[in-house]
This record gives C-alpha cells, structure tokens and sequence, in this order.
C-alpha cells in the first residue's frame, strides 16, 4: 500500500451539498450525463460533494468529474476509472461529467504530450482515496468503531466484527461533514479492481444514438453564426474590403475586420497569429453566412520581414522573426538542402568522421516528409458569449488553461471572469492546443454584442492550419569487415523546425554517433502533430536500420536486438533517452507474436521499433501482393506502456494509430505554391480510408508494473517504417519520401 | 426563401429556408438535430450521411429542394431506443474514440444492411469507403457491421 500525502487544494473539498442540478451542473446540463450507462439507478434527490472530483447521491449513485479535454484517446473514461477504483464504487453506479475548466480544484487541464493519465495517475487516485477514507470514517463516528475495522467494497462500508453495513449513498451527508485527511493509503496494485479491467466508452451511447456532445453542436438562446475569411496564402495581409453585397444578403447581421492579437501582446506558445487581420461574417445561420462570405470583395497584399512579441515558457518575452515572401514546395526542397549544410552538432560519441573514412561498407540515405494538415474530423470552431461583465467560451480546446489567459489579456478582462467550457472533442491530434479560434470567437461576440458560434469550414481548417512542418533527414552508417555497425550519422532539420532527437536509439548503442540538427525559417504556420517530430524521425530512422541490417546481412529484429544488447551493457555516452531493455522487450514481443522468421508464400513483412511519449511500440506489417497492388494484410503491433488501464480503449487507440500512421505515411501531404495550400478539402487531401485500412491488427501489451506512459501518440510513428520496410519487401522498391503514393505506389 | 414540408424521422416539419439550402444545415440549423455531422461541405467524408427513403446520402450537398416527400431518417431516428442493431453492435465493440465521424459511419453501415443483410468483407469495405475517420477505427467498424449482420439475422 502507497500512503500519500494530499496535496488537493482547500477549496476542491468545499463539503457542499448541492441539490441536483444546481451550480455549474445547471449551466452545463444540455452537456451534462443525466443517467449512467446502465441504467440501475435513479437520479439522486442530493449530492454530497465530497471533494471537487466527486459526488455521492443519496441513493449510492457517484458522479466523477472528468478533468482533461477529451479528444478521442478516451480520457473521459479511463481518468474516471482512477478516480472510482480507489473509491471502491461499483462502476454501473457511476455517471461521469466533463469538468469545466478549473485550475484550483483540478491540475493540467490539457490533453498534449500523451500525459493525462501519466500526470493523473496519483492525483484522481488519491481524490477517490480520499473521499473512501471520509466515508469509512463517516461509518466509524455512526458505529461507534474504529474506522480501520471498516472495509468497502462495490460502494459498501462493513464492519465484519459487528455484522454492520452501509450503503456509500446511505453514509454520503454524513462523510461530507468530515475533515479531510491529510494523508491517504493508494491500493496495491494487485488489489486493483477497475484498472486493468475494460470499460466501454461513457458516451458511447450517445455518441450512436447523434446526441449533442461536440462543440458544433452547442448551442444557446439567440447565438449567432459568425465565419472569417482569412488571407489566401501565407504571407499575406488583408489590404482592403468590400462588404457592401454580403451586407445585404439574407440573415446577415453584421461584416467587419477583427484583429486576432493586438500588435505588443506577447504571444504564448499556443497562440498563433499567421492572419493577423480577418474579415468576420456574422448572421443568423450557416448557410446564409457561407453565401454572405463568397461574395465578399477582398484584396490582399504581401507583407515583408518583421516581428512578433512572444513568450516563452520561462515568462520571458522574446522578438520571433517572420520572415515574408510566398513560399513553394519546390523551392522548399532547395531550401532544405541548404540549410542542412549549415547544421549544429546536437551530440558526438567516439570519432565519426575517422571512422567513415575507413569504413568497408558506407550505407547513405535521405528520408523526407511534407507539411501535413490535422484534419480532425469536426473543424475548428468554439462559441463565446462576451458581455462587459464576463466570458463565457465553450467548445473543443485542447489548451482551456494556457489559451484562458489569451482570451482574458485580449479582451483587457481579469482571468477569473473568463469562464471556459470543454465539449467532446471531434478529434484533437495537436491541432486544438492553438485556440487562436477562441480569441477570434471572443473577440466576434464581444463586437457583435452577442452569443456567437465561429465555425471553420474544412477550406478554412485546412488552409488555416498550425501544420506538421515539413522534414528532411539524411542517414550515414559505416559497417566494418565484419559486417558491425561501427558508426552513425543522423543529419535532421525542417522547415521550420527539427525533428532531431538526438539521444535516441540508437544514440547509446554505436560506439561513434554524430548527430545534427538545422532549421529553416517559413511563415507557414507549424506546431504539435500527433507524436511531433517522432512522425517523421521514426519512420525515417527504422526504414534506414532496415537497409543498414540488410547490407550487414542481419535479420532486422536480431540486428536491432544486438544493438540494444550493446545499449543495455555497456551504453556509449552520458545521456541515453530510453530504456534499451523496454526497446528490446518490444521487438521480442512482436517477433513471438507474428512468428517471425516463419516465411509464408505471398506474405510480405516489415518491422520497426519506436520510442516516444516515455512508451515502446514495435510493428510487424504483413502485406500481400494481389492484382500487382500490395494491401496491408495484417498489424502486429508489441507496445510497453507500463500499467494499462482500460484494456478496450487502449487497444482501440494502438489501432487506430496503426491506421492513422499507415494512413499518413502512405496518402497525405500538404503542398504550397505561392504560400497557397494546394490541397484544401478531401477530394485533394487524401486520409486512408476503409479500403486501404489493415484487414487485421493484433495488438499486445507487455505486462509491466510501472506506472502508466503515454498511449495517444507512441503507436503513430513506428508503423510508418514498417510500412516501408514490408514495401520493399513485396516490391523491392525502398521508399525515401512521403506519402509514399507520391513514389509511384498504391495501396490495394 | 421558400416553405418545405418535410417528413424527417416520421415527423413532418416545415422549415422556411433557401430552397439551395444543403440538408445538413437545415437539419442542424433549423431543426435542431446536430446528429449529422459537418465534414467538408463536398460529400467527400461521409460524416453528415443520412438516409433519403432508406438509401445512405451525403446531406452536405443535397439541396433541400430536392427533397419532395421523400422520407429524411437522420440518427437521431434511426431507432427509437439507441437498439438498431448497428447501434448495438457499435456500442459492444467500443468502436468510437473521438466518435464525430460516428453518426455519418452507423448510417452508411444501417443502410448497406438493409440492402445486403449478409455482406462479404469487401463488400462491407466498399459501402464504408465514403466515411472517413481520422482515428482509424475501421477495423472495430468492419467488426461492428458483422456483428450487426449477425443481430439482424439471428
């Protein structure tokens, strides 16, 4: 048993009990759970709040408050599942609500970096430690008996030695009267009862049955419908406006510029600020506000070089370049050869260059991808309703904390009166942690003076995006007469960022390693994408470990493992960000699993390993051959994130980036000429489809004791590498650039 | 604008629009069923599918107009309890993770059955491939459908 101390803020165990319906939940209601899944119980006539992450009705039925923004990696359920195992509450009793955004009872309210289970794991554990010890107290002061003689289970108190017992619902007024502890006692792990155990999506009823639970589908009592139109490319500003026919268009309200950003704020690292200017549409329906904005007559002009005040992480504010010009793919491409040439040294071991010189075998390749565009499925949007008193802003974010302080500092109010509510989420993928939309919400209802929803179109979503930058990375190995891997060079930068780590493996397992890193400045906007930089680096670094294995006449697992031995037993430099073991335990689990070394006519396989998000994930793709066209057959897929909590769930997220890996590596790209996307919708766009998706994935995860790592992002990048290396084993051909459709192949 | 009289989920609605107004929008907009989803405007995702007289279609760019008396079923009437046999099935494989392509994906999946209540795999793969979902949950989907079949023949 691990005793805590609790370290819950004062004002989360306000011992309130408000009727039902009361407080935020009335607010909230249109979003709120009003019955749990099964149906067993009742509504309560009371809930006792025994602290800000749960309540207990009268009837024994417990609401749990789900703090993170749930974009899809099923936060909503598995955080919740924390919560009631160290409750002991009987999981049917439980209806879970989304928490509003905030930061005195609840801690980082954000969904990024795959960590809301990792950073919550002690702290929704010891909210239901908390509240079972006040009810076990609760039953001792009734029973007059020592509360540790009082054991729970399934939402009921016992007292063995006297024969008595309660119901949670029963003992819940009174346990809201008692002081909270000061420490509490967290269960062994073994004596977990709901984590390990699969719980099916909270609403997953529903989300089948088309109830109201996304941020598009919020709405209120007099909202309007507002749209922007933003510059046609990157670099450029708006230089004049014509409204005067979308003025008079029906159901049209109102037209008018907004700046998103005033010229001296200093931007947080999740504002974005590409189209400083925006043309604002407001009426009183979609459709009509679409039709207002096509005719709107707008000019636009370049801008030239200049800066932009930001902030950093440490409070600082600094001045970011943002340089002008209409950029192109192709010219992209030159850009990046040079800037590589100009590359800093990020980490050296041993004597590289020596070492290539004398090398019998030098194995070189390039390896690059383009920008990509987020595409969840529900746009951007968010609505707020601005009035001098407060802000009230409720939809999809990803950020509610960091972009709570943009919304306040731009509308000049003071951050408590900023009041943000999170939706469902129609996919996240890094996209919604740059809320700029909710500042242009706040700033549209607070000039129209009324309720409002800003609704991105996917022309707009996609060419107003906050991209995955575009990659270059260029690999060297040198291999000794003996067929050794004696030294490594990885070469790695974007535009305008790098996605070089350059402690990974197999920095650590090569005696001589050298890695490099550049960047190339753009004003196309770029940030987080689903596993950042690792999207990219993985997939790039596992096809050249396939080639390196191949010309050293290994098996690629057993090269690889041989690697991970040298890591393991004797690791080459000070600082190594991965466990060699975990790495390795991956790649042995995959290679048990897929039978491995057995060859099977017409089946075509490739491996990678990846570490990222503080978890290990291996692929096996196996692709058959039909009609010339390969088609992905099956997934193997070995994944080490320590203790996994909802098994369903989680298997579902390591298919699901499975597929979106597959997907990206193979089908998407966003190309620029002249700072314009060239793809806006999905009919340029591709995203995999059902088709093209894997016929089987076969998901396995290493039984571990350590606390839960990241899940959202880890199963993402490997598989692109696997993709290429099981390519080029059903066609000989090795592929080097993303999407691999653009190389000439297709997916049958 | 224009007056229409639609029957949408067995109810007749009349809604006073833009007769080039898509479905989806009057169907969000004015009648308050935000089950459809908005995915791209130009019937390239599946996310807002419905059903026109039992046949799956894209609401995006159907113009109210055309409609006529034909029957609009939307999820929110695709049964009355959540217990079509899709939804059941959707629900015991766990198919969603961020679940807004959902809605657009059970009516493709509805409208195929009830056409073929006995789809081959590459069958189920065709009728599915307008329904894009970027959490990749097609192989829960495919899933789903068989066990969907299965309910409805048993």
């Amino acid at each position: 048993m691990t005793v805590v101390k609790t370290s819950i803020g004062r004002r989360s165990f306000l011992k309130t009990s408000a009727l039902a319906g009361g407080g935020f939940m009335l607010s909230f209601s249109w979003l709120a759970g009003c019955k749990p899944a099964v149906e067993t119980l009742e509504l309560p006539k009371e809930w006792f709040e025994l602290n800000g992450y749960l309540k207990i009705g009268e009837n024994g039925l417990v609401t749990i408050m789900s703090p993170n923004p749930e974009i899809g990696q099923n936060v909503k359920t598995s955080m919740p599942m924390l919560v009631a195992e160290e409750l002991d509450v009987d999981w049917k009793n439980v209806i879970v609500e989304q928490a509003p955004l905030n930061t005195t009872v609840f801690t980082r309210q954000l969904a990024g970096g795959s960590q809301s289970i990792r950073q919550g794991w002690k702290s929704l554990r010891m909210a239901g430690a908390t509240a079972r010890k006040m009810l076990r107290e609760a039953a001792a002061k009734a029973w007059q008996v020592s509360a540790d003689e009082i054991t729970t289970e399934a939402s009921m108190l016992y007292h063995k030695a006297s024969g008595k017992s309660a119901s949670y619902g029963e003992m819940a007024s009174a346990a809201a009267n008692i002081e909270v502890p000061k420490e509490v006692e967290l269960k062994n792990n073994n004596d977990f009862k709901i984590i390990g155990t699969s719980r099916n999506n909270v609403d997953g009823k529903k989300i089948v049955t088309g109830q109201p639970l996304f941020g598009l589908d919020y709405r209120k009592e007099g909202m309007l419908i507002a749209m922007i139109a933003h510059p046609p490319a990157f670099g450029m500003k708006l230089k004049s406006v014509d409204d005067s026919q979308a003025r008079s268009m029906p159901g049209i309200k109102d037209v008018f510029t907004i700046k998103t950003y005033p010229e001296d704020y200093a931007q947080q690292w999740c504002d974005v600020d590409s189209f400083p200017d925006l043309v604002v549409v407001v009426g009183n329906t979609t459709w009509e506000v679409m039709n207002a904005r096509k005719v709107l007559k707008l000019e636009w002009e370049n801008f030239s070089d200049h800066e932009i005040s930001s902030s950093t992480f440490w409070g600082t504010t600094v001045k970011v370049k943002v340089p002008g010009g209409l950029e192109n793919t192709a010219t992209h491409n030159q850009v990046m050869a040079e800037a590589s040439k100009l590359a800093t040294v990020a980490r050296k071991d041993g004597n590289p260059e020596a070492v290539f010189k004398k090398a019998a075998k030098v194995i070189e390749r390039s390896y690059s991808a383009p920008f990509l565009a987020h595409n969840t499925m529900e746009p951007m949007n968010f609505f707020a309703h601005v009035t001098s008193e407060k802000a009230e802003l409720v939809g999809p974010t990803q950020t509610p904390e960091f972009m709570e302080k943009s919304v306040a500092a731009r509308l000049n109010l003071p951050v408590e009166k900023v009041d943000i509510q999170m939706t469902r989420q129609g996919g996240g993928f890094g996209r919604r942690l740059y809320g700029h939309f909710m500042v242009e919400a706040a700033v549209i209802s607070q000039k129209v003076n009324a309720p409002v929803k800003l609704i991105y179109t996917r022309e707009d979503d996609m060419s107003f995006g906050v991209y995955r930058p575009a990659y270059l990375a260029k690999y060297r190995a040198a291999l000794d007469e003996n067929n050794n891997l004696i030294a490594f060079h990885v070469n790695a930068g974007g535009i305008p960022e790098s996605p070089l780590f350059a402690n990974r493996f197999p920095a650590g397992a090569v005696e001589n390693y050298l890695a490099e890193s550049w960047t190339a400045p753009s004003n196309i906007s770029v940030g987080a994408f689903r596993a950042p930089a690792s999207n990219f680096i993985a997939g790039a670094e596992q096809s050249f470990l396939d080639e390196v294995a191949e010309a050293a006449g290994k098996d690629p697992i057993q090269f690889r493992l041989e690697l991970l031995e040298r890591a393991l037993n004797k690791p080459v430099g000070e600082r190594n960000d991965y466990e060699a073991k975990r790495l390795a335990g991956v790649l042995e689990l995959v290679r048990s699993k897929s039978n491995w070394g057995q060859d099977v006519p017409n089946v075509h396989r490739g491996v990678s390993a990846y570490f990222c998000h503080d978890s290990y994930v291996a692929h096996v793709i196996d692709l058959k051959v039909d009609n010339g066209k390969p088609r992905v057959e099956k997934v193997y897929c070995a994944v080490d994130c320590g203790i996994v909590v909802n098994p369903v769930a989680a298997t579902n997220l390591v298919e699901g980036g499975s597929v979106d890996g597959i997907g990206h590596a193979m089908f998407s790209g966003l190309t620029f000429t002249n700072g314009t996307p060239d793809q806006n919708n999905f009919n340029k766009y591709r995203l995999i489809r059902h088709r093209e998706a894997p016929k089987a994935i076969d998901v396995h995860f290493v039984q571990s004791t350590v606390d839960p790592t990241g899940l959202g992002e880890p199963p993402f990048p490997p598989v692109m590498g696997a993709l290429a290396n099981a390519l080029y084993k059903a066609t000989g051909k090795r592929h080097y650039s993303q999407p691999y459709l653009g190389e000439g192949i297709e997916l049958g | 604008m224009a007056t229409f009289s639609l029957n949408v989920n067995g109810k007749n609605q009349e809604v006073d629009v833009d007769p080039n107004t898509p479905v989806l929008w009057v169907l969000r907009d004015h009648l308050n069923l935000v089950g459809t989803k908005f995915g791209c405007g130009i019937a390239q995702c599946g996310a807002c599918t419905i059903h026109i007289d039992g046949v799956a279609t894209r609401s995006c760019m159907l113009p109210i107009s055309s409609v006529g008396n034909q029957k609009v079923t939307t999820i929110e009437g695709l049964s009355e309890n959540g217990d079509h046999p899709v939804q059941k099935a959707w629900l015991e494989h766990d198919v969603p993770q961020c679940g807004y392509c959902q809605a657009g994906q059970i009516m493709s999946a509805a409208a195929l059955l009830e056409e073929n209540p006995n789809p081959s795999d590459e069958q189920i793969e065709t009728a599915m491939n307008g329904n894009i979902c970027r959490c990749g949950t097609y192989v829960r989907i495919k899933a789903a459908v068989k066990t969907a079949s299965k309910i409805i023949n048993a």
